[in-house]
């Protein structure tokens, strides 16, 4: 035990009893300063009420549908064709991966100023050949999905080296039967390859529904949630409710609303990682 | 397997990778290029070379915004953190690995989850907690943060490392009267030195860039760390830009330059436990 106790004590001061607290406060009104006053279920009745928490939630399914195909559909591509490059495969899983290592809020301001920006960025750049585009980060139709692409950018690599590193795995006699045997590129895939590594993708798709109902930085760097809450999500609203409203009861149960989601899929990652022995 | 594909397949597959290559180089290309510019320049033509190089932008980024002070905040931070988290996780992890401690399987099993949980659902009491204890503004206290929130992922991957060592080696230690401690101290620790040095970079580089926590704890300027500063220097449309990006290359040098000496390192590190079966 003593062995555990420094780890063990860190994580219970900082996230246990906190956490603990968290759920305490769910059930309380307090604005982070006066004394908290016990009201049962209204901060959920309040949040249900809220059509922001509908929308935000809305936002969080689409946002883990996106990251669902797109992102494991381009590491699963890039990841395979590594198998065929030879040469230069480790150049490639390089450029890959540097997306992966810039802090989120420099990623988000590249693209923000770089790319989105009508007058600094690459939209800004259409128009000097009069095509005019609005910034997409400035739109409710867009900017989900304008924050939504910055994150895939960051992320999308990160897929295609943990998928190649699992087709390296492999049997290459099972690969060159079914090349031989005149299988094209989705035949292989569909056949061999995706079957092979199957469970790596689930793993995956566990963690990127885990990771989708956490979306933060993002969001809260490039729109705030906004224009007109049009890219709010569950993480950004409840940080607003206690750091913007000062409303601590709402924020908290909407901490446990995302809690819930991610509580099915961490059952199931516990679960995998488990059956390894760890 | 090449012998088995044609010329063009080959062909057709590098053209792809090169698509891929240019996708996730493009930003990171106009964030070099606009670092500099002028502003002039980038609205002018945000896509075009700049006439003379403004070497001039990191040096006003660097004092005028103050990035020279808060990356010392970084270091500390992460300095701290990284050392933090390599002593108590590989402590801990010997102890999972030898099932030296009763319910180990429960324990493993409550760290592993506290992986997945939203940061909301403890930022919230943690933030009045520390300003009860007048910890804001204060980034040493900020490490312990990231070492209870990094060392679960630290614990599984030197866990595996210290499975790989035979029994044997420890059980000569302890024919010769050592105990546990001097066991873990002076025999095993040695041997996984390669896993600290992997957990070390993946704490590091994940500690450097951290946003929501260090944005949310640290709030006088001359407290925050590289990423909070730059957070605060803009993103309005009249921002200078090229400072901006001067900035960004200054905050993505020193983890960048770790990243291209060690990237087999890295990458090893953040896919361990992801790829399966």
């Amino acid at each position: 035990m003593p062995f555990l106790l420094p780890a063990l004590l860190i994580n219970i001061v900082i996230i246990l009893i906190p956490a603990l607290l968290t759920i305490a406060m769910a059930f309380v009104e307090w604005d982070g300063a006066t004394a908290p006053t016990f009201v049962g279920l209204a901060n959920f009745r309040a949040i249900f009420a809220d059509p922001v928490f509908f929308s935000a939630l809305i936002n969080n399914i689409k946002w883990t549908a996106i990251f669902l195909t797109i992102p494991i559909a381009m590491g699963l591509g890039a990841g395979s064709l590594l198998l065929v490059a030879r040469r230069g495969r480790t150049f490639f899983q390089v450029i890959y991966f540097l997306p992966v290592i810039i802090a989120t809020v420099v990623v988000a301001r590249v693209w923000q100023g770089m790319i989105y920006n009508p007058e600094s960025g690459l939209v800004g750049w259409f128009k000097l050949y009069g095509i005019a585009l609005a910034d997409p980060l400035a739109r409710p139709p867009t900017a989900l999905y304008a924050v939504a692409s910055v994150d895939l950018w960051h992320w999308w690599g990160f897929l295609a080296v943990i998928f190649f590193a699992a087709f390296r795995q492999v049997d290459i006699s099972q690969i060159e039967a079914a090349l031989i045997d005149g299988a094209g590129f989705f035949q292989l895939m569909r056949y061999v390859l995706i079957p092979a590594i199957r469970p790596t993708i689930t793993l995956m798709m566990i963690m990127t529904i885990i990771w989708s109902f956490l979306a933060f930085d993002f969001v809260y760097v490039l729109t705030q949630g906004g224009p007109a809450y049009s890219s709010e999500v569950l993480s950004t609203l409840s940080y607003r409710y206690a750091f913007y409203n000062y409303t601590m009861g709402p924020a908290a149960a909407v901490a446990l609303v995302i809690s819930f989601f991610g509580l099915i899929a961490t059952v199931f990652y516990v679960r995998i990682q488990q059956k390894e022995g760890i | 397997m090449n012998q088995t594909l044609g010329r063009g397949t080959i062909l057709a597959s590098y053209s792809i990778l090169a698509v891929g290559a240019v996708i996730a180089l493009f930003p990171l290309s106009l964030m070099i290029v606009s670092a500099l510019k002028t502003s002039a320049e980038i609205v002018a033509n945000p896509l075009a070379l700049p006439r003379a190089l403004q070497w001039v932008n990191f040096s006003r980024a660097w004092t005028d915004a103050q990035l020279g002070r808060s990356l010392l905040n970084s270091a500390e931070t992460t300095g701290l953190a990284v050392v933090l988290i390599c002593s108590t996780s590989s402590m801990a992890a010997y102890a999972l690995a030898r099932q030296i401690a009763r319910g180990w399987r429960w324990i493993s099993a409550y760290l592993l989850a506290t992986t997945t949980l939203p940061i909301q659902l403890y930022l919230f009491p943690l933030y009045f907690g520390f300003a009860h204890f007048g910890l804001i503004d204060n980034v040493f206290a900020l490490s312990f943060v990231y070492t209870a929130i990094f060392s679960p992922f630290s614990i599984f991957l030197l866990r595996t490392y210290f499975l790989a060592i035979p029994k044997e080696v420890e059980e000569a230690a302890v024919m010769d009267g050592a105990n546990r401690w001097q066991v873990f101290y002076k025999i095993s620790l040695p041997l996984v030195s390669p896993g600290i040095l992997t957990v070390a970079l993946i704490s590091g580089l994940n500690t450097w860039n951290e946003f929501l926590i260090s944005s949310t704890f640290l709030q006088s300027h001359d407290q925050q760390t590289a990423v909070v500063r730059f957070y605060t220097l803009g993103g309005q449309y009249s921002s200078d830009w090229g400072e901006i990006m001067a900035a960004a290359i200054l905050i993505v040098a020193p983890v960048l330059i770790a990243f291209l000496l060690m990237q087999r390192r890295f990458i090893e590190g953040m896919a361990s436990g992801s790829v399966k079966g």
